[in-house]
């Protein structure tokens, strides 16, 4: 067996491994954890196939960012997941039934379909080339010429996200202080001061 | 034997029934549904990524990019929202979530 063959199948056999693990733990903790191992081993899996931008990618933006949120929510929420867990007996035996139903369709779907042999494009225009360009370089090429839009709308859609899920959780809290500039400035000697005529001996009140 | 296109398609079809799976046995936890929706895109990325190498085509890995943009803008709005819907009922229940039925 070649070394690929046994990194395949070792980051193949983790991945799906954990993503099982994802579904059944018992503490969601737990579950981004292993949420966090799936990713990695499926960032393994595209360096192998040789796209190794995006296997890159995938290890910042997942590990990086989107399992730490989940992490950050699931220990911010204080929540008695054993409860949330009632009923996943009951719900077992269809999901498992539905599970296998749709991996016999999809297994038949593949193995009975091949793909013409005009689709598989040469390597590159000049062949010998093929290796001296990188796989980022590649992408880097069309993502920012022919992709230009599609580029600007992903980051449109992230800039939405951004925008959505401040607005959804930021608020205002009833009874904090705090400082009001356009009040502060929008003081005047008439506002700010008040002469009194003090009798002496007696001291003021109020 | 070499590994090839089909070994990365069984791998992703495995990883998007899993998916699909957590998402009908772990009915109540929302949280854990949304790890099972992260699952599933990172087989759709999977799939996209082994087709675009195997077919010399580097479209299927700017378009795996695309997915992965909105996996994480799902993510962040999704899981504000859950943070706000916690922050008004106190629970995490989708049985729970039935204010809009009308």
């Amino acid at each position: 067996m070649s070394a690929v063959a046994a990194f395949f199948y070792l980051f193949s056999a983790v991945a799906v491994a954990s993503a099982f693990m994802v579904v059944v733990s018992r503490n969601p903790v737990y579950s981004v954890l292993f949420l966090i191992l799936a990713f990695v081993n499926a960032a393994g899996l595209f360096l192998l196939m040789g796209a190794e931008f995006l296997a890159m990618i995938l290890v910042v933006v997942y590990v990086g960012a989107v399992a730490v949120l989940f992490l950050f929510v699931v220990m911010m929420l204080d929540v008695d997941f054993s409860e949330l867990r009632q009923g996943f007996i009951n719900y077992l035996p269809v999901g498992a039934m539905v599970g296998i139903a749709l991996l016999v369709e999809i297994v038949l779907v593949v193995g009975t379909w091949t793909i013409s042999p005009d689709l598989i494009r040469a390597p590159a225009p000049g062949a010998a080339t093929a290796a001296a360009i990188s796989n980022t370089e590649a992408i880097g090429q069309v993502l920012y010429t022919r992709y230009i839009y599609f580029f600007q709308a992903a980051g449109l859609i992230l800039l939405v996200a951004m925008i959505g899920a401040i607005v959804l959780t930021l608020r205002e809290r009833p009874g904090v202080k705090r400082q009001d500039i356009g009040a502060q400035v929008a003081r005047t000697k008439a506002t700010a001061m008040e002469v009194r005529k003090v009798a002496s001996g007696a001291g003021l009140e109020g | 034997m070499a590994i090839g296109l089909t070994h990365y398609l069984v791998v992703a079809a495995i990883l998007f029934t899993l998916g699909v799976l957590g998402i009908f046995i772990n009915r109540k936890n929302v949280i854990v549904i949304m790890m099972s929706i992260e699952l599933i895109l990172l087989a759709v990325n999977i799939n996209l990524v082994a087709f675009s190498t195997h077919l010399n085509d580097i479209t299927g890995q700017v378009f795996a990019l695309l997915v992965l943009t909105v996996a994480a803008a799902e993510a962040a709005i999704g899981l504000a929202i859950l943070v706000v819907y916690f922050r008004n009922r106190g629970t995490i229940a989708v049985d729970d979530i039935n204010m809009m039925k009308g």
